[in-house]
């Protein structure tokens, strides 16, 4: 931004930015710095910030109880094939829909997402019993198409958005080189989309990560990811602040850490084509 | 007769065959299971169990609500996912009236069936066949600081009515000092503060259904009830004691912040650990309370049980892990690791017969709380359903839900008793037409 | 522009999409109409091998004659209107402040959209236990501490707490897309209108919010698909008690507390119905927002 700001302006600015920033984020600090605690350090009164004997007990507990590397493997196996799939499906259905648009693109469009509405739970016999008939409970297969199924119409949306952006002159001056549709897509449109595919990548994956209707109620031991994991945790006896705390840390410690660290990439494309 | 012993011996002889050959190839079974901490302790031991036999055990363990859902809808679905499941008094007898559970009729002599308490083995039958074992049973009781009472001046009667705990919880509310009077069950769910006021309510002379499936809220007996419960608990209960279950109130006891707490036996156990309770040595027990000149008292007797699906492939593993896990021997383990007062409680007889057990102080009053259960006889007047803090029929969990959400809002001060008590006539009358009762 | 031949390439293309799509739509959705004009009762034994009985309209009558019904569809309303104004105001202004040159912004940032990587279920344990529990929750501590009564948030202000729970997971979102868009606006006009004496409000309201109406809209569309179906939020914190049972939430009670399939169909195509009558109010909006 171009403007000049005064100091003044500035300091009083990023002091209010940062309040709320640690505003919004405190209950997932507050999360973490307690499942360093004891159980009895947990619920002191006053709320302990720093003065306490930092502790990885609950951590050891917590992985005693159950196998965490299992459902994060079944997490990443899930929300990573689910994504990778979808993406696949939802490339050419994307470049179809923004470069050679017809009368009935916005209709299939918004179609798309109104199958995004039937409520889960009043599908879940169906769904059930279908998955029961082709022995697909506990499998990571069926999931896994559930989950691409369900984002689906988020991922040929945001995808769509984007590549709509992708200015027409450049593809007709390929044609009138006389690139075919193939290098079209391969040479040119890919490249210029990759930011855009990046951030549809990361945001479904995001999503199917924390998918925890469908994740819970078709699975058992074997595919079952950290959704699963974490209904174990939710009200044991006695105390279990510092417990459940660490096993939240775990169940998001590591699509926070890659939410984080790719946050830019997820920013360029979540635009659902909000700016023109 | 001769013909079908042979037939017995040889099919008997075949599934040993069958079974040495499954252990051989080092079966897995997969248990569902709830999440507490009898459970919890019990995967610690699983091991054992492994190398024993050579079966492979794989946990599913979940909350109680979540658990539920998922073991229900597989059993309904044949979804087929589990071996065992862990399930309670309410959902075995109608379960294996279906047939959707095998018949736990041929374990082992070892085992000693007779042994599980009468009480436990007829609440997890149908038919007298029983389909699920107990890993341990529950009543529920008075749970009191005997260092409050003393400071009251009062002291608890072994059998105290409703009116006396009233009394003794005015006597201990402290709210200066954080300490409140008494605390009880107000959370909804049919399993939480649903069980909890349907004991108070059978032990004010109520019931939930007379003998032609009519419901009975309208019934003055209720209103006594709900009114004595909602006015003890806002006059001595804890802030927000609507959304109080079971583990908000045991850790608020162990915090030392309740007088008295009823609630089910296994929770003695915890209250008295001095590794989580600050007030494991001035616990005592008490029969749970009844109303003045009801002859009816408010325990009720659950039990957290293991059965084997119908559709299992795993038939004999499964039978053999159930007899591992409720067997005498596993309470021994657990005794000679942990300390008597920590093995499962309530569902053996030989338990409770054992002398070092008897000298665990919550010992006696558990297993006089459990034999004074009768859940074919749960009411004062009488009525067509089996089960004391549930109606052992298949729709009952959802009505009890919705009934407990309406008291649970007379509990948050969101509508008034009367409001709430139409409320739950209304809809249990509507779900016993709408599944062909009335 | 297009080629005949570049038309059915991308008819071609998009078939696959629009297949799977129509199966994942038409298969549940033919069966849940077909089991809500049947009595179908697992747990009295009634199974799809043995044949279920035909009801008619029966669930229908029943499902939106109880008491429950229309509470539930304002209680789903009342949360998905709240949670959108939430995120929608906070998020504009969340934004603007972001767009501001501040030390730190980086790092602001990750803390500000941290919320979305966490799942439902663990925001609403966190929320409910370690911040909201009357006792030894973070807000007890505190209300304690300023010497009021701790409030009981869950019973005695439930909607409202549910609607914080679910604005938090959702603000990130909001602000994001609403960031991006505000980064695209031109700043030479902000620049004009700040020489020609316009009041910071009125180049708020005169520049910035209509710049911004298109995001906002996006933002309600998929926001509104995602929150009309929240269920988790509700299960671990409330159980559907003290108004919070959504439609979603009945529907689920009909299916798994009730075990009566039949009626939680109807249940089900009721809420499509409602999702589709939202749906197309929004789409009108949207639509004529895309056309621009």
């Amino acid at each position: 931004m171009a403007r000049a700001v005064t100091p003044r302006r500035k300091i009083i600015t990023t002091a209010v930015a940062w309040a709320i920033g640690l505003l919004i984020f405190f209950p997932i600090y507050w999360t973490i710095l307690t499942s360093f605690k004891t159980e009895a350090q947990a619920i002191n009164d006053p709320p302990l910030f720093f003065s306490f004997d930092w502790t990885l007990e609950n951590y050891a507990v917590v992985q005693e109880r159950s196998d965490y590397m299992r459902f994060l493997w079944n997490s990443v196996i899930l929300a990573g094939g689910s994504t990778l799939i979808g993406i696949l499906v939802a490339i050419p259905a994307a470049w179809s829909m923004a470069f050679v648009p017809s009368r009935r693109t916005k209709d299939i469009l918004l179609w798309m997402l109104s199958t995004k509405m039937l409520p889960a739970v009043g599908v879940l016999y169906p769904i059930s019993l279908i998955f029961v008939q082709f022995n697909l409970l506990d499998t990571r297969g069926g999931l896994i198409a559930v989950l691409m199924l369900i984002n689906l119409p988020i991922i040929v949306w945001m995808l769509y958005t984007y590549f709509k952006e992708i200015p027409i002159d450049i593809l007709e001056a390929a044609r009138m080189d006389g690139a075919n549709l193939r290098e079209e897509i391969l040479y040119i449109l890919t490249p210029m989309a990759i930011p855009g595919i990046a951030s549809t990548i990361l945001l479904n994956f995001i999503l199917a990560w924390n998918e925890a209707f469908w994740t819970l109620n078709l699975t058992a031991a074997n595919s079952a990811p950290l959704t699963a994991f974490i209904a174990s945790y939710s009200s044991p006896e006695g105390l279990f602040f510092a417990k459940l705390s660490a096993a939240s840390t775990m169940a998001i410690a590591p699509i926070l850490i890659l939410g984080w660290f790719s946050q830019k990439q997820l920013v360029r494309g979540l635009t659902f084509g909000a700016v023109k | 007769m001769s013909m079908r012993t042979a037939l017995r011996a040889t099919s008997a002889l075949a599934l040993c065959a069958l079974a040495t050959a499954a252990t051989a190839q080092d079966t897995t079974i997969t248990i569902a299971t709830v999440n507490n901490g009898d459970m919890i302790r019990m995967q610690g031991y699983t091991n054992l169990f492994t190398e024993q036999t050579g079966i492979a055990v794989e946990w599913v363990t979940l909350e109680e609500n979540v658990l539920r859902q998922r073991v229900t809808t597989d059993i309904t679905t044949n979804g087929g996912q589990f071996d065992i499941m862990t399930i309670g008094m309410y959902e075995t007898p109608i379960w294996g009236a279906n047939g959707w559970l095998l018949p736990l009729d041929d374990l082992s002599e070892d085992y000693d069936v007779a042994d599980i308490l009468p009480a436990m083995r007829d609440g997890l039958s149908h038919d007298g066949t029983l389909y699920a074992a107990p890993f341990y049973g529950e009543s529920s009781m008075v749970m009191y600081r005997t260092d409050l009472m003393e400071k009251a001046g009062l002291e608890m009667p072994k059998a105290p009515t409703w009116q006396f705990i009233r009394e003794a919880a005015a006597a201990m509310d402290d709210p200066e000092n954080d300490i409140n009077g008494i605390c009880l069950r107000g959370k909804a769910g049919w399993g939480e503060g649903g069980a909890f006021i349907t004991v108070t309510a059978n032990s004010f002379g109520a019931r939930w259904f007379d003998e032609d499936w009519n419901a009975q809220f309208d019934q003055p007996e209720w209103k006594e009830a709900l009114t004595f419960f909602v006015n003890l608990m806002n006059d001595y209960g804890p802030e927000g004691y609507a959304t109080n279950g079971f583990n908000e109130n045991l850790s608020l006891f162990q915090q030392g912040k309740c007088g008295i707490w009823i609630d089910a036996t296994v929770a003695a156990s915890f209250v008295t650990n001095p590794n989580d309770s600050t007030v494991a040595d001035s616990v005592g027990f008490a029969l749970a309370p009844n109303a003045e000149g009801v002859d009816k008292r408010s325990n009720w007797l659950w039990a957290w049980a293991l059965a084997i699906p119908a559709g299992t492939q795993k038939e004999e593993a499964a039978k053999a892990f159930i007899e591992w896990a409720t067997s005498k021997e596993y309470i021994e383990l657990v005794a000679a690791n942990e300390g008597w007062a920590n093995v499962p409680p309530g569902a053996r007889t030989s338990l409770y017969e054992t002398p070092e057990y008897q000298e665990v102080p919550f010992a006696a009053m558990t297993l006089e709380s459990i034999n004074a259960a009768d859940p074919t006889n749960p009411t004062v007047d009488p009525v067509p359903y089996v089960g004391i803090q549930f109606v052992a029929i298949p729709e009952f969990a959802g009505i009890a839900t919705e009934v407990s959400q309406e008291f649970s809002a007379v509990y948050a001060g969101q509508q008034s008793i009367d409001e709430a008590l139409e409320k739950a006539q209304a809809l249990t009358n509507d779900a016993m037409e709408a599944a062909g009762y009335r | 522009m297009a080629t005949q031949h570049s038309r059915s390439a991308a008819r071609l293309m998009l078939a696959p999409a629009v297949v799977l799509l129509l199966g994942w739509m038409l298969v549940p959705l033919t069966l849940t109409l077909y089991l809500s004009f049947k009595k179908y009762l697992p747990l009295r034994g009634d199974s799809l091998q043995n044949g279920l009985e035909w009801v008619g309209f029966e669930n229908y009558a029943r499902f939106i004659s109880s008491s429950a019904f229309w509470p539930s569809v304002q209680a789903t309303l009342i949360i998905v209107g709240g949670v959108l104004l939430i995120t929608v105001v906070l998020g504009v202004l969340l934004a603007i402040l972001l767009d501001q040159p501040i030390w730190g912004q980086g790092i602001v940032r990750l803390f500000v959209i941290a919320p979305f990587f966490v799942m439902p279920t663990v925001s609403a344990l966190v929320w409910k236990n370690m911040l909201m529990d009357p006792i030894n929750g973070i807000f007890a501590h505190l209300w304690r501490f300023f010497g009021a009564t701790p409030v009981s948030w869950l019973s005695d202000a439930s909607v409202q707490s549910i609607i914080l729970i679910v604005s938090w997971q959702w603000l990130p979102f909001a602000t994001l897309i609403l960031l991006t868009a505000i980064q695209s606006l031109d700043s030479e006009q902000l620049e004009a209108a700040e020489m020609d004496g316009a009041s910071p409000l009125a180049r708020f309201f005169y520049i910035v919010l209509p710049h911004l109406s298109r995001a906002i809209t996006i933002v309600i569309l998929i926001q509104t698909i995602f929150l009309l179906s929240i269920f988790a939020e509700i299960f671990v914190t409330t159980g559907g008690s003290f108004g919070t049972r959504t439609l979603t939430y009945l529907i689920f009670q009909r299916v798994v507390d009730s075990q009566n399939i039949g009626l939680g169909s109807a249940g089900g195509v009721y809420a499509i119905i409602l999702a589709n009558i939202v749906a197309i109010f929004l789409m009108r909006i949207v639509g004529k927002n895309l056309d621009r």
